[in-house]
């Protein structure tokens, strides 16, 4: 029998950035916030013996525990979608700060041609450049609306980095100047000016020098320790809700944070939300905590799923195209590198940072001609330096064995002189990429699994021919000794591909008929419910998804104080 | 307060000190989220543990016994492992890097019980694009591998694996990686395989509490510095920085 708790103004589901950011600014606005958190509290000291690559990277101890939730997947509607049942391509975090604890700290904002792409699209290359089944759509917000939460969150989190000419304007520089240029960062740039490119530094919420936001936080500067993917940072250099929003928040006394509590439901009337329900991870307690709003900012996976099991929204269906919950998952396209080997020259490679390296604006979006390319938008081409750590760098030229006299000898002899030129490419959605419930797996609270049916569609396998061609010709010009492009992508492989960046399945939109919440992120369908994080993107860009995510979370928390003041839908 | 946690807070007040000078963090402001305390308890990048205190902890090391292995399955591991990562010019194989020392603990941890996956069935047989299915756990695996590559070499060369030559061992594994070899208990030889290279890996290159990597030799092979405070001037470096090896001890701060 569940406890019934007393009623409060507002519940956010899931403490990273999302419900870390909108935690913060509504409770410095004197709103009463309940934080519920499935996993554990966290702050640095937490991360004292942080630099243990199997430990953090391999045993994935800031991830979410398979053994009580996990997903699905299949390539395609013909298939039977099986659980994920451990770790592969996507690592999804756990505790307070969710995947902004672990992650790498690059921070893009999406592009102008992002908010708007199909008008955009339309109006320079005619009507028929996308074909139907890629359901692509504006975000019923422009670029300079969202421009100023860009800015609020990059001033509080402290981003650093350098102002590029291609991309949209700023209304503000970066709150501090670019990370370091190490050596290979040097050469990707002199290579890439001599071909024409415009090379800029990646932003990064690993900072580049100590920094007061103007929350009063004071955090000091990046160490390059090369921990960080995978990593808490035990300096609070890099930016992580559990050392900048939610510790502002936990200060003005407004926030009632309950971790260890897993939502399993969000207890609705059909109309409205109520509360959620939600179970004691360690006792197996059970609670419903009654809401005034209910704020689901959970990993995208979960957001998903927390709707459909509670009833909420109407579900996608790929048959028809109708109903928006599910619909427009997105991913991102890594195919296309081109990997480099120097015999005789060594780099300091044991040494970096997340949010290290350098990249072209030249390729990605619309910032060069699609007219005769059977693809649109592009991908960010890229140098980086995270740090290679040894278990799980160990690089070898093709037709090295995978074991045995001859890979030790070329896994050593490489060991700090291959890199790659790498690609991130955007990922457009297509009508038979969605999330649904999975029929027969269950988590250990009994609730249905989310299920995953998404493959590469022909774009994504244009894209990476085209951007093998580029990263092809940047290696080139490296001089090196060995060069292996990567031309084909391959089918999507729930083990093997290299990218964590999951979009969509709760879209935002102008229209209540093909999207699931307003620019607001609130429902449509239930005005008291928002739902904040990357689930909100129509298409995912060929950026890392934080900078948006969190620019849009700003937004929601100022649209809840609104529907908090005046109710009913805000657009 | 005893003398010796007085020296202990010295020391700490020391790295704090340092720590602030090279990151250039003030104090002042409103410092939230342990940026600075944190750092209690790390010890600087400047200290460095003399060589000889290495060597003699490495002669008695308690931490060489086994917790899940018997002697056989320790010898077969130790001389499959030896395999996949053998000793040269370049340094040390699996075998003097404690590897199998390494897989043993692992294999004891509730990573070996799959304690973090999702173990609920049904089991079904997954396309090769879908994630492994299977209901055996780790551990349970890794025996029936190491009975699995006696077998094979019994059929093979009417010999136990130890036993053989090294080119004859490779074959085995050989056979083992392609699946050739068969199945173990429905289980495809190549799953064990791809599970003995990982754990050789790791234990190869693991910080050195776990068992493997012994006296940081893994690391020395490829000039992995091992855990450092940080990098900020030599990754600045034209040249290659050649850094002593340190590992998670040197930031127990005893």
């Amino acid at each position: 029998m569940a406890t019934k708790l007393p009623k409060v103004p507002v519940v956010i589901v899931g403490m990273g950035w999302a419900g870390g950011i909108i935690a913060s600014e509504l409770t410095k606005a004197g709103v009463k916030v309940v934080g519920i958190e499935r996993g554990k509290d966290r702050t640095t000291s937490d991360y004292l013996m942080g630099h243990d690559e199997l430990r953090y990277q391999h045993r994935t101890e800031l991830m979410q525990d398979l053994s009580k939730e996990t997903i699905t997947s299949r390539n395609n509607r013909s298939m039977t979608a099986l659980p994920m049942r451990s770790y592969g391509t996507f690592i999804v975090g756990d505790g307070v700060g969710g995947a902004g604890s672990h992650w790498n700290g690059q921070t893009y904002r999406f592009l102008p041609y992002d908010f708007e792409i199909k008008t955009l699209t339309e109006q320079k290359y005619g009507p028929n450049k996308v074909k139907p089944e890629y359901t692509i759509q504006d975000w019923g917000i422009t670029y300079d609306e969202i421009e100023p939460y860009y800015d609020k969150f990059e001033k509080m989190a402290g981003i650093s980095g350098e102002t590029v000419e291609l991309y949209g304007k700023r209304s503000n520089p970066y709150p501090t100047g670019p990370m370091v240029k190490t050596p290979i960062m040097k050469e990707f740039e002199k290579v890439t000016k001599k071909l024409g490119f415009s090379p800029y530094v990646i932003p990064s919420s690993n900072l580049s020098e100590t920094y007061k936001n103007p929350d009063g936080i004071q955090r000091g500067a990046c160490q390059y320790c090369a921990y960080c993917e995978n990593f808490g940072c035990e300096y609070g250099a890099k930016a992580d809700p559990a050392v900048t929003v939610i510790p502002v928040a936990k200060n003005t006394g407004n926030l009632d944070l309950r971790t260890h509590s897993n939502v399993t439901r969000i207890l609705n009337d059909g109309k409205k939300a109520t509360g959620v329900f939600y179970v004691n991870t360690i006792t197996g307690e059970e609670f419903e905590q009654p809401a005034d709003v209910v704020v689901v900012a959970s990993y995208v996976f979960n957001n998903v799923r927390l709707l459909l099991n509670s009833g909420l929204g109407k579900p996608y269906n790929p048959e028809t195209g109708t109903g928006a919950i599910g619909k427009n998952y997105c991913y991102q396209v890594t195919g296309g590198a081109t990997t480099i080997f120097f015999n005789d020259k060594e780099f300091n490679l044991y040494g970096g940072a997340g949010a290290l390296g350098m990249e072209l604006p030249d390729f990605t979006g619309d910032n060069f001609d699609h007219s005769n390319l059977n693809f649109i938008h592009g991908a960010g081409i890229r140098v980086t330096q995270y740090g290679n750590r040894p278990i799980a760098n160990n690089t070898v030229p093709k037709g090295t064995p995978s074991w045995g006299a001859e890979f030790k000898k070329q896994s050593i002899k490489y060991a700090n002189s291959t890199f790659p030129v790498k690609v991130q490419a955007a990922s457009m959605p297509h009508r038979e990429n969605y999330l649904d419930l999975d029929p027969t797996y269950k988590d250990a609270y009994g609730m249905p699994l989310l299920r995953m049916t998404y493959d590469y569609t022909e774009q994504d396998r244009e894209i990476v021919k085209y951007m093998a061609q580029i990263t092809k010709k940047i290696a080139k010009e490296f001089g090196a000794d060995i060069m292996e492009t990567n031309e084909e992508q391959a089918p999507f492989n729930v083990n093997k591909d290299g990218n964590t960046h999951n979009t969509g399945g709760v879209i935002m939109g102008a229209d209540s008929e093909t999207s699931a919440v307003n620019s607001y992120l609130q429902m449509w369908d239930a005005e008291n419910v928002f739902v904040a994080g990357a689930s909100a993107f129509p298409h995912n860009s060929n950026y890392n998804p934080t900078g948006t995510l969190s620019a849009l979370s700003y937004r929601a928390a100022e649209g809840i104080i609104k529907y908090i003041q005046q109710g009913g839908l805000l657009v | 307060m005893s003398e010796n946690e007085k020296n202990q807070q010295g020391v700490q007040d020391k790295t704090r000190r340092i720590f602030i000078k090279n990151s250039g963090l003030t104090v002042g402001g409103l410092i939230v989220g342990g940026a600075v305390g944190s750092l209690f308890g790390i010890k600087s990048d400047t200290k460095t543990e003399p060589a000889t205190a290495m060597v003699h902890e490495s002669a008695a090391n308690p931490n060489e016994a086994l917790m899940y292995f018997n002697q056989e399955q320790y010898q077969t591991t130790a001389a499959a492992a030896e395999r996949i990562f053998p000793k040269d010019e370049s340094g040390p194989g699996a075998k003097d890097l404690n590897v199998a020392i390494y897989i043993d603990h692992q294999l004891a941890s509730p990573w070996g019980v799959n304690a973090k996956d999702y173990m609920v069935g049904p089991f079904q047989k997954p396309d090769e694009k879908q994630g492994g299915q299977l209901r055996i756990l780790r551990k349970d695996l890794f025996l029936l591998g190491l009975k699995g590559l006696n077998d094979y070499s019994n059929k093979t060369f009417k010999k136990k694996f130890t036993e053989l030559e090294a080119k004859d061992q490779d074959a085995i594994l050989t056979d083992f990686e392609s699946g050739k070899a068969g199945d173990l208990s429905g289980v495809s030889t190549n799953v064990f395989f791809k599970m003995l290279r990982t754990l050789t890996i790791e234990g190869a290159y693991a910080d050195p509490m776990y068992g493997g990597n012994k006296d940081m030799q893994g690391w020395k092979m490829r000039k992995y510095p091992g855990s450092y405070m940080g990098y900020t001037k030599e990754i600045q470096s034209d040249k290659f920085v050649a850094l002593k090896q340190q590992s998670l001890h040197d930031h127990m701060g005893h």
